[in-house]
């Protein structure tokens, strides 16, 4: 229960979010929202010590129990970690945010709202141990991410990216949900540890590949994996704190969490391995090439997340492959999960960091090309410093933390050697290759970020704005966080004991039964070994490269551009739009009706082809009620009225001949014992009656024009059809009783079990309350559409205006 | 009884789908009207009109005797929704009225080549 | 629509007030005998309308000056809080719970909370019904 109602807490504190920014605007709204994430990060670095011990947190909040769907909030190594990136990282950004956005210009309620969501959303898709809820927060990030990059909305490429990311994401969310229910049918469970304890029964099953392949889709959508990257360079139009935060640190993380989580499930089949190492690592080597093309900071970062989270991912990939080799704790491939985890946690310190400087350099000097800036280093001291700490650590250089984990990406790469299963014995000298080229690429684009922003020459005239340090504030979190990088580097193994080692026994179950089994220790220093050798020509030809990268950089520029995925996600965006709307104009003509007409067919057909397919149509005598004198008039009067306004002339007499419609209706209900309908329909006919004769009233002249409807013989056809369908099916649905009413048992129990004596209105606050709950927001939505046409009066002009 | 409500509904059926596919906007609504009086009385008419007491718990009644609280519960809900749907439909065709000046159908026809 | 009736206007005082509280009696005895949210609700509705048709929309705002829209989304936020209250009690969404309470001046009496949820549906049909007539009232 109390796990469950954290994840929410955000969204709840949401609530009160646009009240605060109303009535205490003249306080930043940021400083009430950090409240949320320091809370939590406290609580979640409360559970660290007992989960590092092995130890595990459930709570369950049951949902619809009638489909066995339930919040399961299920905290172990992996999902703690986990949470406390999102709350920590959070914290941090929400300090950042809180310099960054101006309080009086922005939209602060919409931002931090979005932003709480997000924040409950993400520690939902990691606590979930129930995939369907699992899914349910994975598609609110997905909501949630689109909404903060669309933040700036009146900007087209604000627009534009937002819609990209959500296209995207959301796909591969789908694809996912695909692959959780064939998960599902196969284990016969939705938990997640349930499916992981019957492991290898799954892969015996037919469906349990297109699972597989599925649950990739969807974690290599929403990490930025190769070919979906092409989302995150959009995302970048977000603001910074959101970029640092979602597509950095935590959202773009989700996949390999996804991954991560479902490796003891998958990690049976070769072709997960070959998929999640494979395609990992060839996004590190795609990306990192790629981001040395970028004009823009954020572009480059953006590709360099893109490269780092292809990095992890092929860590995962090769981490899998343990489960194969016998005694593989005892191997060089024990590292791989080490190192997957270890560089996550690694990578939210510098990149964090890294975002927040390129926030900190667009804020200060109005520009983020890379081309326009230089020589900032004098100006912006402490902005330097930190993105230098960053830059190397991300580059892999000794003393920061990345230096560690790349070290160790590169032993579980080379540690291929040791198996030769699925070919390896041949193929594996590609891993480090391939590895080493990526992180050259890597190397090469760290120095490029820093240097030709904060080295070289000042060029103050192409600046729009005096460029000089950032205030205090909004150094405080980058800071902390360059602090942090270098932290680690000197104590890696206080890290790895509290933080990964446990997140590590969570991704491999059948190598480790405890935390404390992992048998791994970091030293920067571990003798002169081939790992080293690739280091120092990493740095050597990586160096070279950079000196001479303005002789070779324009050589990107000969890449064509229609080829790239870019284009063909736009192609297919605009053939998808003109092939459906070519589809459409085949029978939209533009006249109402023609819709109706087609409907209404459509209704005679399908009800009449039910009836005579299923043989359904009957005449029964039995059970007939009594005819009475009074119901035969009042028919009469009714059917009466209902000529009247066929054959009126007058639209008042129409009108007034409705109404006797339905007051007749009323005095039916009357005498067919249905007090309640009888005294609702009595005022909801006088009230619409009033209405029709306001609306009549206002109509002006020319409707006013008296004039008999002409006769339509189609029309009538139709019209016709569709009288006689019902009266079908009202004599069959009385002739026969197919199943027993449900009505016996609320007539039966409505004194016992809902306390009550009118069992109309037991039945709508009770029994089917939920139906009444949606009832009375259909009615909600009416009132708000008629106020908004009335009072806000859109003309054609200003709707043309507001599609531009 | 019912024999004879059906066919009435048939016919109130009827009515209402040519009103509705009428030309005047007016019409139409006056239509949707009549078409969800008609599906009330279905509603209640397939339920069985047989009922002796209303469903309402009272001393000295069996529960047989009770008239069908289902239909009725479903009919009250849908009385307030057609209420909210005429109105909405009502200051839809003011609104078009004045916008465009006609409230005939045949005018304001209109697909996504207009721009 | 400026009326000056007077024997409209007096008789109106009069019958605003028993149809409101026949609205509110109706409403409390819907649980048991016909009534509800839904009719007490309308009949509400149909006792401010009087008020309108009798005096003007202007005169009747002053008197009750209720913003509908908030009404109603108060309705909506009463209704779905009781609904979702029961996922507190660890009971699935929309469980009612109700017990018996000896009360002064009622005697024993049964406390419902789909009472509760009622009273957000009433809410919800005067604030939506409201809403709508005096937009289009007001509109000329």
């Amino acid at each position: 229960m109390s796990l469950v109602f954290l994840i929410f807490l955000p969204i709840l504190a949401a609530l009160f979010i646009p009240l605060l920014f109303k009535r205490l605007g003249q306080i930043h709204t940021g400083w009430f929202v950090l409240l949320v994430p320091t809370a939590l990060f406290l609580y979640y670095a409360t559970r660290l010590p007992s989960v590092m011990e092995g130890g595990t947190y459930v709570s369950e909040l049951s949902w619809i129990p009638s489909l066995d769907i339930a919040f399961i909030a299920y905290l172990d190594g992996l999902s703690l970690l986990f949470s406390l990136l999102i709350t920590g990282i959070g914290a941090l950004v929400v300090l950042y945010s809180v310099f960054y956005l101006d309080k009086h210009r922005e939209q602060l309620h919409n931002f931090y709202v979005y932003l709480l969501i997000f924040m409950s959303a993400m520690l939902g898709v990691v606590q979930s141990d129930h995939l369907i809820t699992l899914y349910l927060f994975w598609e609110l990030t997905s909501i949630s991410s689109f909404l903060l990059i669309a933040y700036w909305y009146t900007r087209d490429r604000s627009r534009f990216g937002a819609l990209k990311s959500m296209m995207i994401t959301v796909f591969g969310g789908l694809m996912m949900l695909g692959g959780f229910v064939l998960l599902s049918i196969i284990g016969g469970t939705y938990s997640i540890r349930e499916l992981i304890a019957q492991a290898p029964e799954l892969a015996e099953h037919d469906f349990f590949i297109w699972a597989l392949v599925l649950v990739l889709l969807g974690a290599f959508t929403k990490s930025a994996q190769f070919p979906f990257y092409i989302w995150l360079p959009d995302a970048m139009e977000a603001p910074t704190p959101v970029s640092a935060y979602l597509h950095s640190a935590t959202m773009v993380k989700a996949g390999i969490y996804l991954v991560a989580r479902l490796t003891p499930v998958f990690a049976l089949s070769e072709v997960w391995m070959w998929l999640v190492a494979g395609v990992g690592l060839f996004t590190m080597v795609w990306a990192s090439f790629f981001a040395l093309k970028q004009k823009d900071l954020k572009g480059i970062l953006a590709f360099s997340t893109v490269s780092q989270l292809g990095l992890i991912m092929s860590l995962l990939g090769v981490a899998a492959a343990a489960y194969h080799v016998e005694g593989a704790a005892e191997t060089y491939l024990k590292y791989a999960a080490f190192a997957a985890i270890f560089h996550l946690i690694n990578h939210a310190t510098f990149k964090g960091s890294l975002f927040m400087i390129a926030g900190i350099v667009d804020h200060e000097t109005g520009t983020r090309d890379i081309r326009k800036l230089g020589g900032l280093m004098s100006l912006m001291p402490i902005s330097f410093t930190v993105a230098l700490i960053g830059s190397l650590s991300m580059a892999g250089m000794p003393p920061f933390n990345g230096f560690l984990s790349k070290e160790m990406f590169l032993t579980a790469m080379l540690s291929l050697q040791e198996f030769n299963l699925f070919s390896m014995d041949v193929w594996w000298i590609l891993f480090p290759v391939i590895a080493w080229i990526g992180s050259v690429f890597t190397f090469i684009y760290s120095l490029y970020f820093v240097f030709h922003t904060f080295a070289g020459k000042h060029k103050p005239d192409q600046l729009p704005k005096q460029a000089h340090e950032a205030p205090v504030g909004m150094l405080i979190s980058p800071v902390f966080l360059a602090v942090l990088v270098v932290l680690i580097f000197f104590i890696p193994n206080v890290i790895g004991d509290w933080l990964v080692k446990p997140a590590v026994a969570a991704i491999q179950p059948f190598l480790y039964d405890s935390p404390q089994s992992v048998d791994i220790t970091v030293s920067a220093w571990h003798g002169f070994n081939t790992e080293l050798f690739m280091t120092l020509g990493i740095f050597a030809i990586g160096g070279l490269m950079f000196w001479t990268l303005r002789k070779w950089q324009h050589l990107y520029d000969l890449y064509p551009d229609p080829i790239s995925l870019n284009r063909l996600y736009d192609e297919l965006m605009v053939l998808s739009e003109s092939g459906v709307s070519r589809f459409s104009k085949m029978y939209m003509t533009g006249f109402i009706r023609t819709y109706l007409v087609y409907m209404f067919s459509f209704v005679i057909f399908i009800v009449l082809l039910t009836l005579f397919m299923t043989d359904a149509f009957r005449l029964n005598f039995d059970n007939l009620a009594p005819i009475g004198v009074y119901e035969i008039v009042i028919l009469f009067a009714m059917l009466g009225a209902t000529v009247t306004i066929l054959v009126s002339k007058s639209r008042l007499t129409a009108i007034i001949a409705l109404g006797a419609v339905g007051y007749s209706i009323a005095l039916l209900f009357v005498i067919f014992r249905a007090p309640d309908l009888a005294l609702t329909q009595l005022v909801i006919e006088t009230i619409s009656v009033a209405l029709f004769l306001l609306a009549f009233y206002h109509l002006p002249q020319i409707s006013r024009k008296e004039e008999r409807m002409n006769f339509r013989f189609g029309n009538a056809v139709v019209a016709f059809g569709v009288g006689l369908t019902m009266t079908l099916v009202a004599l069959s649905a009385h002739s026969q009783k197919a199943l027993p009413s449900i009505s016996e048992f609320y007539k039966e129990t409505v004194y016992t079990e809902a306390a009550g004596g009118n069992i109309v209105n037991v039945i709508l606050v009770d029994y089917r309350g939920f139906d009444t709950l949606f009832e009375i927001a259909v009615l909600a939505i009416a009132a708000i559409g008629i106020i908004s046409m009335i009072r806000l009066r859109l003309t054609k002009k200003e709707d043309q205006h507001e599609n531009k | 009884m019912e024999i004879i409500m059906s066919v009435a509904i048939g016919l109130m059926f009827m009515a209402a789908v040519y009103l509705i596919l009428s030309k005047s906007l007016i019409r139409i609504i006056i239509g949707t009207s009549l078409l969800s009086h008609a599906a009330h009385l279905l509603f209640l008419t397939m339920g069985g009109l047989g009922g002796i007491a209303p469903p309402v718990v009272s001393d000295g009644v069996t529960v047989n005797d009770y008239a069908d609280p289902l239909p009725q519960a479903l009919i009250l809900t849908a009385i307030v929704i057609a209420f909210a749907v005429t109105s909405f439909f009502l200051v839809l065709a003011y609104r078009a009225y004045q916008e465009l000046g006609t409230d005939n159908m045949e005018q304001l026809r209109g697909t996504e080549d207009y721009e | 629509m400026r009326t000056n009736d007077v024997m409209l206007q007096t008789a109106t005082k009069v019958v605003t007030f028993i149809i409101l509280m026949f609205a509110v009696h109706i409403f409390f005895a819907g649980h048991y005998t016909p009534g509800g949210g839904f009719i007490g609700g309308l009949l509400t509705t149909t006792a401010i309308v009087l008020l309108m048709l009798a005096f003007d929309i202007p005169t009747v705002k002053k008197v009750l000056p209720i913003n509908y829209v908030v009404l109603t989304a108060v309705g909506l936020l009463f209704a779905i809080a009781t609904a979702s209250a029961s996922i507190i009690f660890d009971v699935p969404f929309f469980t009612h719970a109700y017990d018996y309470y000896d009360l002064p001046l009622f005697g024993e009496t049964s406390l419902h909370s789909a009472l509760l949820f009622d009273i957000g549906v009433y809410l919800v049909v005067v604030g939506v019904t409201m809403t709508i007539i005096q937009t289009i009232g007001e509109d000329e």
